[in-house]
């Protein structure tokens, strides 16, 4: 098997990079649809003012686009370099999202960016804003596809394993497609992301409201950002309701994580504030929190949608649990080890050319087949992942949500009153308001990704047999260098867009 | 209807169409092209705009053509995108870090504080047109030379090379592929600078690019005729009926004689980016580029052609020449074929759009007032 230190710089380095494509990725989804109203305005009402708006928000856009694109062309490739066993056995179903996703979006982003830049004089006002809404359609197409993608890392359907060839082969791109994982992804991903953008546009007109400049500007952007905002809001908390429900049938060991759920419950309460406690292990006596403050029955209502329905927690999945029907991780791991030997065993029959054993082998490896992941697995509490960073993740961004939700709320409210500028407190918040919504949104992908662990592929692939058979040291200089090269990108990008913000709006 | 088609046919037409992609990446280098001429022919800042600013309308598009031909891999040929990006890391990694470098560097060069100063993002520029270009003519060069890897029975890679990828730039063969690749996409960054930018009251600009387009095609001649020449010499990777590969003396001279139309296309493509040639800098011409491009097409599709068809292996191993790819043993399953070839009817119609658009920004020549105010490059 491969070296674990490999692994893990892997792992540190797929981290590393996309959480950093994750700070601009955001901002892109979201700003792209708020330059897409501002320009709409401008077309349908014809005034001046709102093309500078549409105009002065596509140049930090510009900025933000430049390195996101940057940092994603290493993703891209990374699922080669870094996790070549998994782009081997998996790429028959995980390449497709990702060619389709470069065929139908980033064409449409690269060609129309273009335009939107540098079409002002050089094309129709109307092929112009549909230029900038090909850009905003582009981008959050390209989102549904990796995030399709992802989808199927994380509940893997529409596939089958081929004994003969060794992999994973696609057996439905309608079922990777629709699959119920993915389409909370997808909804729930972009519509945070339209907040991320909102907030952006509520943060830098805030500063300029504090500072007296710009005044009518920032005032219009916004009307128009917290709008968009709310309307993102209630929606990010119903796809978000909707992805824990649809954890609890595909990932109950994540959600058990993310809540700290140590043993299942009927009526299963949820911890709305708790100190985990920090001694706590799977299977033992102590209590899992120092202090928390439950709801009642609020868990087990967002996980089944009903009443009396058994949530399952870590104990019952790591240990099984006979009453519930719960099969325990030890019980899987014996079956996974019992298909990797027939594996093994098909493809020596066959190599030895003995048709009859190289059958018997196959029909029993297709009984445990659905464990071959577990196989890998060294003891039974390797099935469960970080439970403190997911619970606080989890919590840091549901209250970050609320807080959001009330800031849009007040944002509206004083912009429709045109009582905004005298609120110093409330200006101020919305200033930071963006830096909470990149955590926020930050805090969302380590609960999905952190949660999954140890899996690449729940329950059919863990990560430490993912990765290329690659020194460590290898891996580990990629890692600074990208560290190196991303920082350095990144305070590059922060003094550009601040300096454009202090110039602002042209002609305002 | 494509579910009917038998794998074998989808397996080919997959291979067509990642060539086809790689080659309209060839002809899209004409931006690194351009990038590595930047600081040699403008003689003042504002030509340096006026160069960057035709370029940044079209970087973007060359990016996103790697992008898709590595998706493209991914989906159709699993084998070799786990097999070459895990195997050669190192050559994958730097080529990677040159873009990335590049993505930013358009849109940052000139913004008032920047943090790198304009010089370093143009040294980005430079370094992307020339170092990033060579490895990957180097990378491709290794379709033919072959590399040092070995699959277990599970089809894991192991590389035996310490260097991980990064020896392929150490052949001479490989190498000469990457400087010409250099050089041609400094021939037709000439060309499409020529196309798209207003000289007037330039004319020492004019003909400083009409001549580094000649310059630099002399450049390339004699790399072009290194690798023709030992290419129709060496012995090549082949493989018979059941699939054994072997060496085979003379291998892709027999391909291009078995396969008229590829030396066809080959012929055609050189002879044509000669003629943009001639046309850019001895008539005097502005279309050299479409010449020139499309002669850098056909070229490209033959060198893929040359690699994969006529039962060749075009991702052979010299550690062990049964690990070797081929189309056929390294393709996704018929299912997945099925599903991508549908997806990719869609083609057609994003050639459409993105031919239009540039037909529509690029009516007008760039000019003085390009680039002035917040939104030029
Ligand atoms: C939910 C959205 C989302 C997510 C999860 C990711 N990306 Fe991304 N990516 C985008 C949304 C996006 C975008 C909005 O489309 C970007 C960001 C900024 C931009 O310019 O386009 C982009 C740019 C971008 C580019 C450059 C595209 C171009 O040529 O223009 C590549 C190659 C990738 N991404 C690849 C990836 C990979 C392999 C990911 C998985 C690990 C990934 N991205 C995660
Ligand atoms: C949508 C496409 C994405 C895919 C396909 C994907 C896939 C992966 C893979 C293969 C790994 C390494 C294996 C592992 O350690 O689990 C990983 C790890 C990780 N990813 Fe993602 N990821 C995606 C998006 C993101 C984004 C956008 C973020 C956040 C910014 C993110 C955060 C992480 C983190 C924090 C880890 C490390 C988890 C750990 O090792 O403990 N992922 N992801
Ligand atoms: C309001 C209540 C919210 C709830 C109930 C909620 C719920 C969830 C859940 C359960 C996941 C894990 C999904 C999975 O692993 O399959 C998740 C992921 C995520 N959340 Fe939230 N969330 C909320 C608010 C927010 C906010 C305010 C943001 C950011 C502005 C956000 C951004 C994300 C992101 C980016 C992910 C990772 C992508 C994904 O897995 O869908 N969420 N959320």
């Amino acid at each position: 098997m491969v070296d674990l230190t490999t692994v893990n710089w892997a792992r540190a380095q797929f981290a590393l990079t996309a959480m950093y494509h994750w700070i601009f990725v955001p901002l892109t989804l979201g700003l792209s649809f708020l330059c897409a109203f501002y320009e709409s305005l401008y077309v349908r009402t014809g005034k001046e003012e709102w093309m500078n708006i549409a105009k002065f928000w596509m140049t930090l856009f510009g900025i933000n686009f430049a390195i996101g694109v940057a940092t994603g062309i290493i993703l891209e490739f990374e699922f080669g370099t870094n996790w070549s066993n998994y782009s081997w056995m998996v790429g028959d179903i995980f390449g497709a999202p990702l060619a389709v996703e470069g065929i139908v979006a980033f064409f449409l982003e690269a060609t129309f960016f273009a335009v939107m830049f540098f079409g002002w004089d050089r094309v129709s006002k109307n092929f112009h804003l549909f230029s900038t809404w090909m850009v905003a359609i582009g981008s959050n197409l390209s989102a549904l596809w990796i995030l399709v993608a992802n989808g199927w890392m994380q509940h893997p359907v529409g596939v089958a394993f081929n004994p003969d060839t060794v992999r994973f082969e696609m057996q439905n791109f309608w079922e990777v497609l629709f699959s119920p994982v993915a389409m909370a992804k997808f909804t729930h991903t972009t519509s945070s992301s339209f907040m991320v953008g909102s907030l952006f546009v509520i943060s830098v007109s805030s500063w300029y409201l504090l500072k007296g400049r710009h005044v009518e500007m920032a005032k219009k952007s916004i009307i128009v950002a917290a709008v968009f905002g709310l309307l993102s809001t209630c929606y990010v908390a119903w796809t978000g309701d909707e992805s824990a429900f649809v954890n609890a049938s595909t990932q109950p060991m994540k959600l058990a994580a993310y809540e700290g759920l140590y043993d299942g419950q009927k009526n299963a309460e949820i911890v709305f504030l708790g100190l985990l406690n920090t001694e706590k292990e799977p299977g033992d006596s102590h209590e899992a929190f120092d202090f928390d403050i439950k709801i009642p029955g609020l868990l087990g209502l967002m996980a089944t949608r009903e009443r009396d329905a058994f949530v399952p927690g870590i104990n019952d999945l790591v240990y099984g649990n006979k009453e519930q029907g719960i099969v325990g991780t030890a019980e899987k791991m014996e079956k996974g080890k019992a298909a990797i030997a027939d594996l093994a065993a098909y493809k020596a029959a066959k190599k030895a050319g003995d048709a009859q054993a190289a059958a018997a082998t196959l029909a029993s490896f297709a009984a445990n087949q659905e464990f071959l992941g577990y196989g890998y697995l060294e003891k039974p509490e390797q099935a469960v992942p970080p439970v403190a960073t997911s619970f606080y993740s989890f919590r840091i961004m549901v209250f970050l949500g609320v807080l959001f939700l009330l800031i849009f709320v007040l944002y509206l409210i004083f912009a429709v009153k045109d009582t905004l500028v005298g609120k110093k407190g409330l200006l101020s918040l919305g200033c930071i308001s963006f830096f909470l919504a990149l955590i926020a949104s930050q805090s969302g992908w380590v609960v999905a990704e952190v949660g999954r662990q140890p899996w690449a592929i729940q329950g059919l692939m863990p990560v430490n047999v993912a990765t290329t058979n690659i020194s460590a040291g290898n891996v580990q200089a990629t890692f600074f260098m990208f560290l190196a090269v991303f920082t350095i990108l990144l305070i590059a990008e922060i003094k550009i867009m601040l300096k454009q913000i202090k110039i602002g709006p042209e002609g305002l | 209807m494509i579910g009917n088609l038998d794998t074998v046919l989808l397996q080919q037409i997959w291979w067509i169409l990642a060539s086809v992609v790689g080659s309209l990446f060839l002809f899209l280098t004409f931006v690194q092209g351009g990038q590595t001429l930047l600081w040699q022919v403008s003689g003042n800042e504002d030509e340096k705009s006026l160069i960057i600013n035709s370029l940044g309308r079209k970087w973007e598009l060359t990016f996103t053509t790697l992008v898709l031909f590595g998706g493209a891999l991914f989906a159709a040929f699993p084998k070799f995108y786990a097999t070459s990006f895990g195997g050669a890391y190192w050559v994958w990694m730097l080529i990677l870090f040159t873009f990335i470098v590049q993505a930013v560097s358009y849109e940052y060069r000139k913004k008032p504080d920047n943090f790198l100063g304009a010089r370093v993002y143009e040294l980005f520029l430079f370094i992307n047109g020339s170092v990033g270009i060579l490895l990957i003519g180097a990378a491709v060069g290794t379709f033919f030379t072959g590399s040092n890897f070995i699959l277990n029975e599970y089809n894991q890679v192991s590389w035996t090379h310490p260097l991980r990828g990064l020896e392929a730039a150490f052949s001479l063969f490989n190498l000469s592929l990457g400087l010409f690749l250099v050089f041609n996409a400094r021939v037709l960054g000439s060309m499409y600078l020529v196309n798209s930018l207003d000289f007037t009251g330039r004319p020492q600009f004019e003909a400083k690019l009409r001549k580094a387009c000649l310059v630099n095609l002399i450049c390339a001649l004699p790399f072009l005729l290194y690798v023709l020449v030992s290419l129709l010499l060496m012995d090549g990777f082949g493989f018979d009926a059941v699939g054994v590969v072997s060496m085979v003396g003379g291998k892709y001279l027999a391909n291009l004689l078995a396969m008229p139309l590829v030396l066809g296309l080959l012929l055609l493509g050189l002879v044509l980016v000669i003629w943009g040639v001639v046309l850019t800098s001895f008539l005097r011409g502005t279309r050299g580029i479409w010449f020139g491009g499309l002669g850098t097409v056909l070229v490209g599709l033959a060198v893929f052609f040359t690699a994969a068809f006529n039962n060749t292996a075009f991702y052979p191993s010299k550690a062990d020449l049964q690990s070797s790819l081929t189309i056929y043993n390294a393709s996704s399953s018929h299912y997945t074929l099925t599903a991508m070839t549908y997806v990719a009817l869609v083609i057609p119609l994003v050639l459409a759009y993105v031919a239009y658009v540039w037909w529509q920004m690029d009516a007008r020549k760039i000019s003085a007032e390009d680039i002035i105010g917040r939104k030029a490059y």
